[in-house]
């Protein structure tokens, strides 16, 4: 994939504005799903940080991931009612077999975790999304079944 | 104004901290965070106090001295908070200490032992961490970080590098390059003023002693020698001797009997600078070259210029370091004239630098493949050495360097202070230009430990603009007006570490400023005393030209004593 070019959103914003970090970073990431190196050391120049600053700000918020998004993109809701439904299990279990941490993304491309504090329908806890498509009673059990179908599907393609 | 610290009177001046008034009043709090000329964090609370009307403890390094203030330092509850603290720290801490490189000159440790904590009160789960050794002068060990946040602040606030910044948040919380990279692919520019901040043994200069070792112990290899201007003068306090106190004649005694086959004095080849660079100063004022010209004898600034400031890289005289001058000639004239093959020569250079490390490993200096200088060890790991063998300092007798690299006149000596290359290139530029020294030779606007140090010379008519400045933020101020145009300025002596290299970052630890401005003044009394204090009367620098080199920027000297620079990505 081509990354999208940042220059246009970069140039929104006022060169050394250092007030604009967080809407740069926000908005970058919005345009290409991720904060690439090339991103964050184009944004510090442009604001006037170093890029370890950039990071820094960027690493102490969720919400910035630094590897481009998977083919399926899974979000394990750890909000209260899906924590009281053992959410913490499941996540544990996707952690397991895609072998990647939360704001990674697979080897392979196939596959990129994220935990969402909520994603707003706590009646089908224990949730997950896979490209914004909810699974409802997401045991470890459900979503090792799933993650085997979505592999297989791919491998079919 | 009056304040009173444990029921004592004690005098304040405005803008006193509580922290500073104690002190001078001989009352010792501890800190971790605190840093001597920056604006308090209060990120560590080790120096809480107990302030009559203050409800919680407060930290005193941040509490502003007021009339009639009643402070308690070490009550009860004041220590029990501290004691806390520390236990807290280690709960998340290696047990390491008689591994550790700080073991004995630990702040952790000297708190811990101050504190009474004798026993684990908490038992956590430690944080993983990785070891990050790919730096040709730093170590990160991450896992002995107490997260004070030292090391940011003086390569941010003083260096304005900003290598390094805190990395996510809560218990994941570390220190780290952008991209949790190694430093070796980060903007850092090694200067090490991180590791002399760190209070504990996260941050440590990259080992060469047992490269060293190994070396004197192989009868194959005749090893070499060379030490730094500011070592002789800074030394001294790793063996408990008053700072500024000078050891030259001990610590060459202490170099031989290491076994090393030559002891050589890097001012030599400080002296062979000056020749070289007011040759070159000279003759960029005579011919319209690029000006100001800008010292180049800082390995740490040198980097600086090539990530942030390659536009001004024609500026910066392409005259190699000292260390880097005694390397290439005892590699090529010594080995000549001893009869060895210069593969048999280890070449070690004593340095109060780690970016002396990342020099001596740059490819372009040496040649046929071969490093000019294969070991760089800064003054803490010399003295480490010395001790390791047994050498009590204090107690040897003197002994002067070796011919043909010994001599040096004091105007190389004043290498180890900000402003010092400026006053002896002065010196040399003047007898260039006009056929004598002059007769007055001390430069007072040039000493000194100003960030920033102007001064006007007038040489044969011509009026040369010089500014001396130390510490990288202030070297970027000057930069920034060059940028911006400014035009009458013709030299810039820059040294990366605030003071110059007696303040470097391979220095004793013991560095406050009192101990710095010591440093400093022991070398302008080597000055004032000295009977030779030009280089260009440096007799062994003449011979050496008139044996080899021929003359300033001569065909053999721009092959062995010039260099070039890189334009770098100004990454990370
Ligand atoms: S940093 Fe200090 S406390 Fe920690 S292991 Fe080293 S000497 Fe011990
Ligand atoms: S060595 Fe200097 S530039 Fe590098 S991280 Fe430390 S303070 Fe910053
Ligand atoms: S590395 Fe050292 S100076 Fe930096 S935050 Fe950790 S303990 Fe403090
Ligand atoms: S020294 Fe005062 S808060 Fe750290």
């Amino acid at each position: 994939m081509i990354a999208p070019d940042i220059e246009p959103i970069v140039a929104r914003y006022h060169a050394g504005r250092r007030d604009a970090l967080i809407p740069l970073l926000q908005e970058v990431q919005t345009s290409c799903g991720y904060l690439s190196r090339e991103a964050v050391v184009r944004i510090g120049q442009h604001l006037r940080l170093p890029a370890s600053k950039v990071y820094g700000v960027a690493t102490f918020y969720n919400q910035f991931r630094f590897q481009p998004l998977g083919r399926y993109h899974v979000q394990v809701c750890r909000g209260t009612a899906c924590h009281v439904k053992k959410s913490q299990q499941t996540l544990t279990a996707l952690q397991r077999t895609l072998n990647i941490k939360p704001g990674q993304t697979s080897r392979d491309g196939l596959f990129s975790l994220e935990v969402v504090a909520c994603l707003g329908a706590c009646g089908l806890a224990p949730l997950v999304a896979v490209n914004g498509e909810f699974h409802a009673g997401a045991t470890p059990d459900v979503v090792n079944r799933l993650v085997r179908n979505i592999r297989k599907e791919a491998k079919v393609k | 104004m009056t304040l009173e610290i444990n029921g004592r009177k004690v005098e304040a001046q405005h803008g006193d901290t509580v922290l500073g008034a104690a002190r001078r009043a001989g009352i010792r709090i501890p800190t971790l965070c605190h840093y001597e000329g920056l604006p308090p964090s209060g990120a560590c609370r080790m120096c809480v106090v107990e302030v009559e009307g203050q409800r919680g403890l407060v930290p005193s390094c941040a509490f502003p001295a007021a009339a009639g203030l009643k402070v308690q330092t070490h009550s009860a509850r004041a220590v029990d908070a501290r004691r806390t603290l520390v236990e807290l720290l280690l709960a998340n801490h290696p047990d390491d200490c008689l591994y550790c490189a700080r073991n004995n000159e630990c702040q952790l440790q000297d708190l811990a032992a101050q504190l009474g904590v004798r026993r684990r009160h908490y038992f956590g789960g430690r944080t993983p961490a990785r070891m990050d050794v790919a730096s040709p002068s730093i170590v990160r060990d991450p896992a002995k970080c107490i997260l004070c946040g030292k090391c940011v602040r003086v390569c941010e606030e003083v260096q304005a590098v900003g290598a390094i910044d805190f990395i996510g948040r809560g218990s994941k919380t570390r220190i780290g390059p952008a991209f949790d990279e190694g430093l070796n692919v980060s903007s850092c520019i090694n200067c090490g003023q991180c590791v002399a901040v760190c209070p504990v043994g996260a941050l440590i200069e990259t080992r060469a002693i047992d490269e060293v070792r190994a070396a004197l112990a192989d009868p194959k290899q005749i090893v070499v020698v060379q030490h730094a201007p500011s070592v002789s003068v800074s030394l001294a306090e790793e063996f408990g001797l008053k700072p500024g106190t000078d050891v030259d004649g001990p610590f060459v005694t202490a170099l031989r009997r290491l076994g090393f086959a030559w002891v050589f004095d890097t001012a030599f080849t400080a002296d062979l600078t000056i020749m070289e660079e007011a040759s070159e100063l000279a003759h960029r004022l005579a011919h319209g070259g690029v000006l100001p010209m800008m010292t180049s004898c800082s390995p740490g600034w040198v980097k600086f210029v090539e990530q942030f400031y390659p536009d001004l890289l024609p500026n910066l005289s392409t005259c190699k370091s000292p260390q880097q001058m005694l390397g290439a000639v005892v590699k090529t004239f010594l080995a000549g004239r001893i009869g060895v093959d210069p593969d048999r020569i280890f070449s070690v250079a004593i340095m109060p630098c780690t970016a002396k490390k990342f020099e001596a490993g740059r490819p372009e200096m040496g040649r046929d493949g071969r490093q000019d200088i294969d070991a760089v060890l800064t003054t803490r790991e010399a003295a480490e050495l010395i001790r390791m063998y047994g050498l009590d300092l204090a107690a040897l007798p003197p002994d002067a360097a070796d011919t043909p690299f010994g001599e040096r006149t004091s105007a190389g000596k004043l290498f180890g202070a900000s402003g010092g290359v400026a006053e002896a290139a002065l010196r040399t530029a003047h007898y260039l230009l006009t056929g004598h020294t002059p007769d007055d030779l001390k430069i007072q606007a040039l000493r000194g430990l100003d960030g920033i140090k102007e001064y006007r010379a007038t040489v044969a008519g011509t009026e040369i603009g010089v500014a001396a400045a130390s510490g990288l933020g202030n070297a970027r101020k000057i930069l920034e007006q060059i940028r911006a145009g400014r035009k009458d300025l013709q030299f810039i002596e820059v040294m990366s570490c605030a003071g110059g290299c007696v303040a470097g970052g391979g220095q004793p630890r013991s560095a406050s400023p009192d101990a710095v401005r010591a440093r400093m003044h022991a070398l302008y009394v080597i000055d004032r005393d000295a009977a030779v204090r030009a280089s260009h009367e440096n007799p062994g620098v003449q011979r050496l030209y008139a044996e080899f080199l021929e003359k300033p920027l001569s065909h053999k000297s721009h092959e062995l004593l010039h260099t070039r620079y890189e334009r770098r990505a100004p990454v990370m």
